[in-house]
């Protein structure tokens, strides 16, 4: 595309590589003046690498940078800053217990003589911004103290208060509930009336097609082109963004409840701080049906999950699994009264990175019978078993038994630990955050396995911070909120901002 | 009335040295550096001090080389640490291990295979009818002033703290955290020497291998106790001090308690206060993490 003064910013060719790995492979970027443009990709396509170059914490090795027709040479962070470019990162870039004024002036304080702070006037700068944009912030309240959406217009604030004209957004919405989002996507409107452009990174398609005027889709760090989407469909940008017709819905026979399988009841956990994270939290989940816990990030998910799964101690309550007590046993009672889980974080909990995959695919059962004799394990059995997994689920690269764990992509990190879950042929599987960084086929594939181990009867938990994951695997929605469960749905009988308010702590009417 | 003036100059006089070591350490870990190694800094301090006072006569001159000296061993410790992303414990324990060595090697070869100084000048105290105060008991007072203003009323501390609490978040700010950690790692260093010589050209008048024992260890605690803020850290080491103090009044007396006893009171203290305390008290978020640039 040809290089215009209409465009306020153009990189053209872009390639960057890390070693032998090249993340963007010529990559182009049009970004209109005053439209909202969006960057679409799964996960590791490179958008965000693109933006971290835009924003000077990359150098790309080919390709040029324009801003309003003139080339530019971004070098670090406060040369994008200079050319008045502002980026909102996906994890807040804000210091916890600062103040909103602090942390909005950090690196361009407003300052008396030798560097002593004027906070007064600051204030009054900051004020001023708050008032422009009408903002919904307080200007003197600690970071910690306010929600995450005021930490996201403290974010955006930070940027406008060193004159930024074009903001760059990094996957704005994940951690936002419903209502925020549509706040958000009112500031971002309101934004493009006041003269400014946005770039917004994302992987979430609906939001696309409401805040957007144009996308850009990477895929595996090529460009794919640009879309207007007015004239585009969900489905459409889907497909070009994986190179595949993708199945965004969840096909499911209607659920087939049986005995109740998890029983909670008035459970209490606290966290190592002492503070309440689950209180007296109550919860039925049915062997043949999957529950779904939908809750912003905090709200006591890891607290319930580490108490069902015993690694942290309850306070007061029961834990029942299939009428049998598992209140406060260890980790192996758990794993032998039939609970398996996919943990939030697999690089923590989930798997032994620097083991083989063999080795990672026999973590809960090294001790079973099958696998050793005596003291020592038996290895050939063990990649054995590992290439049956392998097979079945699909685990690439084919004939990896004996590679390091860390070698595998997340996706098949994933496929791996759920392979392992579902072979011990679980009565409840927890699946917390199954889907977290995985793109959209690996993402169809937890989906399938899900509603395939319900079928088989299993009674199936699962925890996610992404609200449409919980509405479209669920068969009952449950609401979580500072610890306790707020609300329990059939599947399509509540929609998403009925959900979202009782996530926000609100109530329905 | 004599007995508690005569309680007060000696807690004064003590907590000295602990005062400038818990400086040092609160500066260094507010910008998310954990430097265990004050210890072995303060014991560098301490020789750099009685030499360069006994060979020049001027006291002052030993205190400002023991400032530089200071800086210089923590020099290493901000290459290791923050250059290098080392472990910061181990690289401050590596200090630790080596500055008494160094120390003792150059006694050695300063002063014709002893292995304490000679006399050295001391510098001024200020002496009024009923008490007296070594003027670095003045000076420290004024420095921990001096680091309060400037971490919570100047730009330069709010740069400090950020960096101790969200070092990504001050880079994408374009600050350099490289520079802030090494900044405050080389002024923790020289405060640490500072501690080093009040204690060789102040308190007693020449070095010895004991003149510097666990000071720098008490010195950290006392940063922690007292909330990685430099006014607690400066009435944590009274408190110390006051322990210390104890230690040689009842010593001097009539009591019954054996001297080997009396003298675990300070380290007992440090013990019983981490214990009760460290729980309830809260690090800079990023301190004892090297940072990175480009890991999130």
């Amino acid at each position: 595309m040809e290089v215009s003064s209409d465009y306020a910013v153009q990189m053209h060719g872009i390639v960057k590589r890390f070693g032998a790995y090249t993340a963007l492979d010529h990559v182009d970027l049009d970004v209109r003046k005053q439209t909202v443009h969006a960057i679409l990709g799964e996960n590791g396509a490179g958008k965000t690498t693109l933006m971290n170059i835009l924003y000077g914490l990359y150098q790309a090795d080919e390709g040029a940078i324009f801003m309003g027709g003139e080339q530019v040479a971004i070098t670090n962070p406060n040369e994008a800053i200079k050319h008045g470019i502002g980026m909102v990162h996906q994890h807040f870039m804000l210091v916890e217990n600062f103040t909103v004024t602090e942390n909005i002036i950090l690196g361009d304080e407003v300052c008396g003589a030798a560097g002593v702070l004027d906070m007064r006037k600051a204030r009054e700068e900051v004020m001023a911004l708050v008032d422009e944009y009408g903002f919904d912030v307080d200007p003197d309240a600690k970071i910690e103290d306010i929600t995450v959406g005021m930490q996201q217009r403290v974010e955006i604030l930070k940027a406008l208060y060193r004159g930024a004209e074009v903001l760059i957004l990094d996957e704005p919405t994940a951690v936002l509930t419903p209502q925020e989002i549509e706040k958000l996507i009112e500031i971002m409107h309101d934004l493009i009336a006041k003269g400014k452009t946005i770039i917004i990174i994302t992987h979430k398609l609906k939001e696309i097609m409401q805040s957007a005027d144009e996308c850009s889709i990477i895929r595996r760090g090529v460009y794919m082109g640009v879309v207007d989407v007015k004239h585009s469909s969900e489905t459409e940008l889907a497909s070009k963004m994986v190179g595949r017709n993708v199945n965004l819905t969840v096909d499911k026979t209607p659920a087939h409840p049986g005995d109740v399988t998890l029983e909670i009841r008035g459970l209490t956990v606290k966290d190592e701080r002492g503070i309440e994270q689950v209180r007296s939290l109550d919860l039925d989940v049915r062997a043949g049906e999957i529950v779904g816990i939908a809750g912003i990030d905090g709200n006591g998910q890891q607290e319930l999950v580490d108490a069902i799964t015993n690694l942290v101690r309850s306070e007061s309550g029961t834990i029942k699994m299939k009428g049998v007590e598992l209140t406060n046993k260890t980790p192996r009672n758990t794993f032998e009264a039939g609970i398996a889980t996919i943990p939030s974080d697999r690089h923590r909990w989930g798997l032994v990175l620097p083991f083989a995959v063999s080795e990672n695919t026999v973590l809960e059962r090294h001790v079973d019978a099958e696998f050793g004799a005596g003291i020592t394990l038996d290895y050939a059995k063990l990649r054995e078993y590992t290439r049956e997994l392998i097979e079945r689920f699909d685990i690439r690269p084919n004939g990896c038994e004996d590679e390091r764990m860390s070698g595998l992509s997340g996706g098949n990190q994933q496929k791996a630990i759920i392979a392992r879950m579902v072979t011990s042929k679980p009565d409840l599987l927890i699946a917390f955050q199954p889907t977290r960084g995985l793109d959209v086929g690996a993402i169809e594939f937890v989906h399938k396995t899900l509603v395939a181990e319900r079928d088989r009867g299993a009674a199936i938990l699962l925890i996610s911070f992404e609200l449409d994951e919980v509405m479209d695997v669920s068969d009952t929605i449950a609401v979580i909120y500072h610890g306790k469960i707020v609300g329990t749905f059939a599947q399509g009988t509540v929609d998403e901002n009925q959900l979202g308010l009782l996530m926000a702590g609100g109530e329905l009417k | 009335m004599n007995s508690v003036i005569l309680l007060l100059s000696i807690t004064l006089m003590y907590s000295t040295p602990l005062v400038f070591g818990a400086l040092g350490g609160v500066i260094s870990e507010r910008s998310g550096v954990t430097n265990i190694g004050i210890e072995g800094m303060m014991v560098v301090g301490a020789v750099a001090a009685a030499a360069g006072s006994y060979f020049s006569g001027n006291p002052w001159i030993g205190f400002i080389l023991a400032g530089i000296c200071g800086a210089i061993v923590a020099l290493l410790h901000a290459v290791a640490s923050v250059s290098f992303a080392a472990d910061q414990t181990i690289s401050g324990v590596a200090i630790n291990m080596l500055a008494p060595g160094i120390a003792l090697f150059a006694c050695r070869q300063l002063f014709e295979g002893a292995a304490m100084s000679p006399i050295a000048p001391k510098l001024p105290g200020i002496v009024h009818e009923q008490m007296s105060l070594n003027v670095t008991t003045i000076i420290a007072l004024i420095f921990a002033v001096i680091m309060w203003f400037v971490l919570y009323k100047t730009k330069w501390g709010l740069r400090i703290r950020a960096v101790g609490e969200h070092p990504q978040a001050a880079d994408t700010l374009g600050i350099n955290v490289y520079k802030v950690r090494y900044a405050c790692v080389l002024i923790s260093g020289m405060f640490a020497g500072f501690g080093g010589a009040s204690m060789t050209i102040a308190i007693i008048s020449q070095f010895t291998q004991t003149a510097i024992s666990g000071h720098g260890f008490i010195a950290m605690a006392a940063v922690i106790f007292g909330k990685w803020h430099p006014f607690g850290a400066y009435g944590a080491c009274m408190l110390f001090g006051f322990t210390q103090a104890l230690v040689i009044l009842l010593g001097g007396g009539d009591f019954v308690v054996p001297s080997q006893i009396l003298s675990m009171l300070p380290y007992a203290m440090t013990i019983i206060v981490l214990v009760l305390f460290v729980g309830r008290s809260i690090a800079p978020k990023a301190d004892g993490i090297p940072y990175i640039k480009g890991s999130r």
